[in-house]
């Protein structure tokens, strides 16, 4: 029965709507199971990070704690939060993040210092400067760029960076020989890594300010200068920042690249051209070295990636906290 | 009057308040009352390979209201565009041809297009005021020119003469976007206004707005005229009988048909093609 014979104002569903309402809850129930699978992985690493982590910090599992096992504090938070001494597997071991801890920020925050002015300066110059066909060719290569393996910046560092461009700074500058490895070499390729993920989530906030409101500002005889900074960054601030705070959070949790250029001595220095480890270089290395599964040592794994995992999400309650208090003005 | 008097003498005419300028001893016209301070000779815009506009030759006289009519996609706004060059913002677009203003082509190599604008105002057809203060709004012409004297008393005398000062005195400091659209309007003419430009150009800039507003609007462009000189953009035949000094007539395929007096171009137009246009024949 075809639905023109249907009677009424035609707004009453025939059977072929039947049909079809079928087929959109069926569709709907496959979309929800979709987006449950990425809430459950989520909530399960947390699940498990934490359950690792009590068994770091107390002995003994969550998990087990329910079969009958107890808790017995092993490692005192003061001592893992203000200890200065990271090293778990050694002979006389030490429980302090802070080495490890000051690595992944110096790390960041010297990336960012490389990342943020560069990639905001792209984003200013493609969406504002350049020509269309200068445009064509510059965005391809940066998303190149995006689209490298890391371990290749990570050997991009340990044999150009590091040897290259730091070692006769360091030597005829500070008279320092540099070694294998360096945080400043860290800061450069991870800041470099994160420099298309500014600029181009940048460039989309300053394309989408309607061209309306630059026309305003050039018709008051603004220069590019002029609209750029008092026009275009304020309306797409928003945009901006939350390309900074991305970066920032790869910039936490960027392992492969960081590993090879900054080293895997944890210590806290001043020295640029000191090796480092950050908290990423040291799971590397425990995952993939002789300690048995369960040991203290093995599961400070776990207490790290939670101290990880709570860096990134105060990075993105913070941008959802700047997206809030700066919603694009421009309607 | 082909020898040209100094600038600052009265117009020996005395029916307008137009001051006459050296450069402009070209005019022909029995009826140009006023000195040309905008000439086109022979300009053709292109944006790519289409022609936009056909040799477009016009003289808008000096602080008067001229009109630009015609249907849609005749190249009005185009040719608007032309005269402060913000078809330079346009990647495709091609102008050929000159445009003098004040006797000096504005397509030289030698003019800055951000100087030429601080004298050609604009205001667009879609209010467009910054995400900012009314305050700020009127003020940032001022600040990128450097002309930050006396601003609070310059930002007052804009929105005076946008007619919108009343409404506005005791909120200045409220964002711009939370006025009306015909205020917005309004405060985009105080924003143009404030940096004292020598012509002011609209492009159909009623028509986003109710009745009441666009009159408003349109007893500002008169009064505007006093001071400025005004070229503006309109649909609305009536609004520019009512308004202008001057009419030109564009027709589709960029060409300028017509351009005379206003109450000549609606009383007597001289060809078929515009007297259709105007009584509504037209295609
Ligand atoms: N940015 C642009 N790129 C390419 N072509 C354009 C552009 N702007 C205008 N044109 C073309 O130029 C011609 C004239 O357009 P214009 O906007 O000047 O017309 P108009 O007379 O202002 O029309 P309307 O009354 O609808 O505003 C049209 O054919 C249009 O398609
Ligand atoms: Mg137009």
């Amino acid at each position: 029965m075809s639905t023109e014979t249907d009677q009424g104002p035609g707004i009453t569903s025939g059977t072929g709507a039947k049909a079809d309402q079928k087929a959109n809850r069926r569709a709907r129930r496959v979309l929800f199971g979709c987006a449950a699978i990425t809430v459950l992985t989520t909530l399960s690493i947390f699940f498990v990070l934490i359950d690792n982590a009590a068994s770091y910090f107390f002995g003994a599992r969550i998990t087990e704690v329910l079969v009958g096992g107890s808790f017995e504090q092993t490692i005192t938070f003061t001592e893992f939060f203000t200890g200065t001494r990271w090293a778990p597997d050694h002979s006389t071991p030490a429980h302090g993040i802070l080495p490890i801890a000051f690595g992944t920020i110096a790390i960041t925050v010297g990336a960012a210092f490389v990342s943020i002015p560069i990639g905001t300066a792209t984003a200013l110059y493609l969406s504002e400067y350049s020509s269309k066909s200068v445009r064509s060719k510059l965005k391809p290569t940066l998303e190149v760029l995006a689209g490298i393996p890391t371990i290749v910046y990570g050997y991009f560092a340990i044999s150009f960076i590091n040897p290259v461009m730091l070692g006769p700074i360091a030597e005829s500058l500070f008279g320092i020989s540099i070694g294998r490895y360096s945080m400043l070499s860290g800061m450069i390729v991870v800041g470099i890594m994160t420099i298309p993920m500014v600029s181009s989530i940048s460039e989309d906030a300053m394309q989408a300010v309607p061209d309306d409101l630059r026309n305003g500002a050039y018709a008051l005889g603004a220069t590019k200068f002029d609209v750029s900074l008092n026009v275009v960054i304020p309306a797409a601030v928003s945009g901006i920042f939350a390309s900074y705070i991305l970066a920032v959070s790869r910039a936490i949790g960027e392992t492969m690249a960081v590993t090879l250029a900054a080293g895997f001595n944890a210590n806290i220095t001043a020295n640029p051209f000191s090796e480092i480890m950050t908290m990423t270089a040291y799971m590397v290395s425990m995952a993939r070295g002789t300690s048995a599964v369960g040991t203290v040592e093995y599961q400070s794994l776990f207490a790290v990636g939670l101290v990880l995992f709570l860096m990134t999400l105060v990075m993105n309650l913070m941008n959802d906290w700047f997206k809030r208090r700066f919603q694009e003005e421009y309607r | 009057m082909t020898s040209a008097d100094d600038s600052g003498t009265a117009d020996p005419v005395g029916s307008t308040e137009s001051v006459v300028d050296t450069s402009s001893g070209l005019s022909d016209r029995a009826t140009t009352r006023s000195d040309t301070i905008v000439e086109a000779k022979g300009v053709d815009v292109f944006y790519g390979e289409d022609q936009a506009l056909q040799d477009i030759s016009m003289e808008i006289p000096e602080k008067q209201v001229t009109a630009m009519i015609g249907p849609s996609g005749c190249g009005k706004s185009t040719f608007l565009r032309c005269i402060n060059r913000m078809n330079d913002q346009i990647d495709v677009c091609r102008v050929d041809g000159e445009i003098e203003f004040r006797g000096k082509n504005i397509y030289d190599d030698d003019v800055d297009p951000v100087v030429l604008r601080r004298r050609i105002g604009m205001v667009f057809q879609q209010p467009n005021p910054f995400p900012k203060s009314i305050y700020d709004n009127v003020a940032y012409g001022l600040k990128i020119q450097g002309k930050t004297e006396d601003m609070d008393q310059k930002v007052e005398n804009a929105l005076k003469g946008a007619a919108l000062w009343d409404e506005v005195k005791d909120k200045l400091h409220t964002s711009g976007l939370d006025l009306s659209g015909g205020q917005q309007q309004r405060l985009c003419i105080a924003r143009a206004i404030a940096v004292d430009p020598q012509v002011i150009l609209m492009d159909e800039p009623a028509s986003a707005l109710d009745p009441i507003a666009t009159a408003q609007i349109e007893d500002l462009i008169e009064e505007l005229s006093r001071d400025f000189t005004v070229v503006i953009v309109t649909h609305n035949m009536q609004q520019a009988a009512r308004i202008s000094d001057k009419t030109a007539v564009f027709l589709t395929g960029g060409e300028l048909v017509e351009f005379d007096d206003t109450n000549r171009i609606f009383e007597n137009p001289q060809s078929q093609r515009v007297e259709d246009y105007i009584t509504g024949k037209f295609g």
